[in-house]
């Protein structure tokens, strides 16, 4: 193979920056969708074991719908579907005005896409509590609402750490896509270097050690939240 | 104060009580008795609404458990529950587990909270351990502070399913002193339990239910010493004899 190895590109100012930048895009998405896939992921996951049971099917169909349609087609029915089936006045602003454009519907499609899954390891969390301690919560005169805030989450969450870690480097993963409705995250910005510099081994390495480096990062938060989370002597339902 | 009239229930077409009709008054000590699957769990959970019934009306201190229209929280946090697996918040100290209805519920400040919380386990012995997570204690340990923190709410009354049937051996006893202490100061109970000591010695009357149905409903020393009806007589012979 004739290859011409050039690490040294990477730190050329103008690539460096490039990369810098595709960082805290990257960043920028993960974490705003991630405040969205928390917030709507907790509220359906929830909702799905509410005895409401029109409140439950409709969380129900919303996880459907969301986690089982390719997030590269979500992403594409938000920045070129949706501007097109709101009102004119709407569509237009969407296409011309809305500031960011791209960044704002990655962080919409990928935070709705993974509030689905979310919503799903909460459920999970919650239905492993066990009946039991909701009927002692509720003999306890606690209101549904102070259940779910005082017994039924709090034990929930810590339960579900390791799964909700797993999302949270998912998303790190997934924000790539948003490449493809142009947005210059890390893996489009180590595209770019490639293509510019013909230095794609190069790139593309600077890329992987970056995710790699942010999932280790992850783990390690998880290892320390679960630590500190940690219910002595509970092992959860048995 | 607490009055059964006419209760059924079904789970499905699977009939869990049927016609049930008994009462408990003020001070009164209630034990409810019979074979596995005979629906005492279920009756008693009937009591403070955790399980709604078909038919028939459940009254508690004046207040109609079974109508649509009653506040049933309010209802229950007035009647204190102790489950055979004791359902301690297990992410709460022992502590936090008898704060949490009272300053919730019932509005009570921490001081205040704490101070009970600290009274009533002292009263079980149980001082020394406030700090602990029910992970870290013994079942009977647990199962003393679940009762502690279901008078931590004033109850009128105290219902008990099988408080002692998870335990072992040697721990039942430590839970049924404090629950004959409790009926000796009066408290009105109803207690599911196999524990015919504990009937014989503090209970003023024992149901005894089979298939859905109240088949006995005696003051204790007629209900031990002449069973009527043969499926008690049966039941007696099986529990007294081993
Ligand atoms: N949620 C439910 N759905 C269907 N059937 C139920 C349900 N809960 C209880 N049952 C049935 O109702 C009957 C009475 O149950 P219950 O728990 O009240 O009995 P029990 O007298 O408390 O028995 P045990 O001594 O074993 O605790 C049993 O046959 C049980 O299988
Ligand atoms: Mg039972």
């Amino acid at each position: 193979m004739n290859y011409n190895w050039n690490w040294g590109v990477l730190f050329e100012e103008q690539y460096l920056d490039w990369l810098i930048s595709g960082v805290g895009w990257t960043f920028a998405v993960a974490l705003s969708a991630w405040v969205i896939a928390l917030i709507v992921g907790i509220m359906i996951g929830v909702g799905r074991t509410l005895p409401t049971k029109p409140i439950a099917h409709i969380c129900a169909a919303y996880v459907e719908l969301f986690r089982n349609v390719p997030l590269l087609v979500q992403l594409f029915l938000w920045y070129f579907v949706m501007p097109e089936v709101v009102s004119d006045d709407l569509g237009r602003w969407m296409k011309r005005d809305m500031p960011n454009p791209e960044f704002v519907t990655a962080v919409i499609g990928l935070g709705l896409y993974t509030a689905s899954r979310v919503a799903e390891q909460v459920r999970a969390g919650i239905n492993a509590v066990g009946g039991g301690l909701v009927s002692a919560a509720y003999a306890g005169g606690l209101s549904t609402a102070q259940t779910y805030r005082f017994v039924l989450l709090p034990i929930a969450f810590r339960l579900i750490v390791p799964p909700l870690t797993s999302e949270f480097l998912t998303i790190f993963k997934n924000s790539s896509l948003a490449l493809t409705i142009g947005l210059l995250e890390l893996t489009a910005q180590s595209q770019q270097i490639a293509e510019y510099t013909f230095q794609g081994f190069e790139a593309y390495t600077a890329a992987t050690v970056i995710y790699v480096v942010i999932a280790l990062g992850a783990t390690l938060i998880s290892h320390i939240l679960e630590k500190h989370t940690r219910i002595p002597g509970y092992v959860g339902k048995g | 104060m607490i009055s059964i009239e006419n209760v059924s229930k079904w789970y499905g077409d699977f009939q869990v009580l049927a016609n049930c009709t008994s009462k408990v008054d003020k001070g009164e000590v209630v034990v409810v008795c019979g074979p596995s699957g005979s629906g005492k769990s279920t009756l008693i959970k009937c009591v403070n609404g955790l399980e709604p019934v078909q038919r028939g009306t459940i009254t508690v201190e004046g207040t109609e458990v079974t109508a649509k229209r009653t506040n049933l929280t309010k209802l229950r946090s007035r009647i204190g529950m102790v489950f055979q697996h004791f359902e301690l918040y297990p992410h709460m100290s022992v502590r936090e587990n008898l704060c949490l209805g009272q300053q919730k519920v019932l509005g009570r400040s921490r001081d205040e909270a704490n101070a009970k919380a600290e009274a009533l386990i002292d009263r079980v012995d149980m001082l020394a351990h406030i700090e602990k997570f029910p992970g870290q204690l013994s079942g009977g340990q647990q199962q003393r502070v679940a009762i502690s923190r279901a008078l931590a709410m004033d109850p009128i009354a105290m219902l008990f399913d099988e408080p002692t049937s998870a335990l072992d051996p040697e721990m039942i006893n430590e839970v049924l002193d404090v629950m004959v202490e409790l009926a000796q100061d009066g408290m009105t109970m109803m207690v599911v339990t196999h524990e015919m000591g504990f009937a014989r010695k503090v209970a003023d009357r024992v149901v005894f239910m089979d298939a859905g149905a109240i088949v006995e409903d005696r003051e204790t020393e007629a209900f031990f010493g002449n069973p009527e009806s043969d499926r008690a007589k049966e039941f007696l012979s099986k529990i007294l004899n081993h």
